[in-house]
């Protein structure tokens, strides 16, 4: 405790991101508070939707048509990339929490695999949106 | 390395502020709940975004729809309001607006939450306008 007596120094600081190699665990944890950041805008959305449904015929079909836009149909697709990537990220942190799959090697693999779950499962709901509006 | 702390207190395991633990299980408890429900989700908006108002009012009024539909804002809700909480925690450090946008994010959920769930239950019960 002596050093404490003397006059402050500089006191080493924790490493900041651009002394980092960038490595795949480190962005899959980088885009699951961004995409949990996206899907909470996407609530609010689905809260406008039940509200729009409760306020009549035209408010929802108002609605439905701001989402039909190319502006509203890009926001649904992020929203689904980040649902579908939020969803794979987060079994993998409660697998971690029941103490499996925390050693380096299986963490860079379960890292792959939630990056690809989530561009298969993004293309197969936009494959069934685009399969049913044909039928 | 020593610790201070007390045997009875480490046996309980509740850290210095004694409620930690149930924000932790509650975010992952939550989460385990919303892997069904959102799943169940997508595919009830891919039926609602091809169909008209009339679909939707009778949709939300079967009562399966219209309880998971409740379900799933009460639990996301709630799931999300956490969520960032914890993300206003870790980055912001000036102890008023820390206080701020934890108000603002506990209102926003909660607000957005009761509306959605309010309309929900306004159309399963009343039917459309």
């Amino acid at each position: 405790m002596s050093d404490a007596a003397k006059a402050p120094r500089e006191r080493p600081m924790s490493p900041h991101l651009q002394v980092w190699r960038w490595h795949i665990t480190m962005a899959t944890s980088i885009a699951h508070r961004a995409t949990g950041v996206a899907l909470y805008v996407g609530a609010l959305i689905l809260a406008g939707w039940a509200v729009a449904l409760a306020s009549g015929r035209e408010a929802y079909a108002g609605y439905q048509a701001l989402l039909g836009t190319p502006l509203g149909l890009l926001v649904m697709f992020g929203l689904t990339v980040s649902f579908f990537y939020h969803l794979a990220n987060g079994i993998r942190h409660l697998v971690w929490d029941a103490g499996h799959g925390l050693d380096i090697k299986s963490a860079n693999a379960s890292a792959a695999f939630v990056f690809g779950f989530t561009a298969v499962a993004s293309i197969v709901a936009w494959a069934a949106y685009f399969v049913l509006g044909g039928a | 390395m020593v610790s201070y702390r007390t045997p009875l207190s480490r046996a309980r395991g509740l850290g210095a502020a004694k409620h930690g633990v149930g924000h932790w299980i509650g975010e992952r408890v939550s989460a385990v709940a919303l892997v069904p429900l959102t799943l169940w989700l997508v595919w009830a908006v891919v039926r609602l975004s091809r169909g008209d108002y009339d679909f939707a009012v009778e949709w939300i009024s079967q009562p399966l729809n219209a309880t998971l539909m409740v379900l799933l804002v009460v639990v996301s809700f709630s799931h999300m309001c956490a969520g960032l909480r914890v993300i206003v925690e870790d980055y912001i450090h000036v102890a008023l607006n820390k206080a701020a946008l934890l108000i603002l994010n506990l209102f926003v959920c909660g607000l957005a939450g009761a509306l959605a769930v309010f309309s929900i239950l306004k159309v399963a019960f009343g039917g459309g306008a």
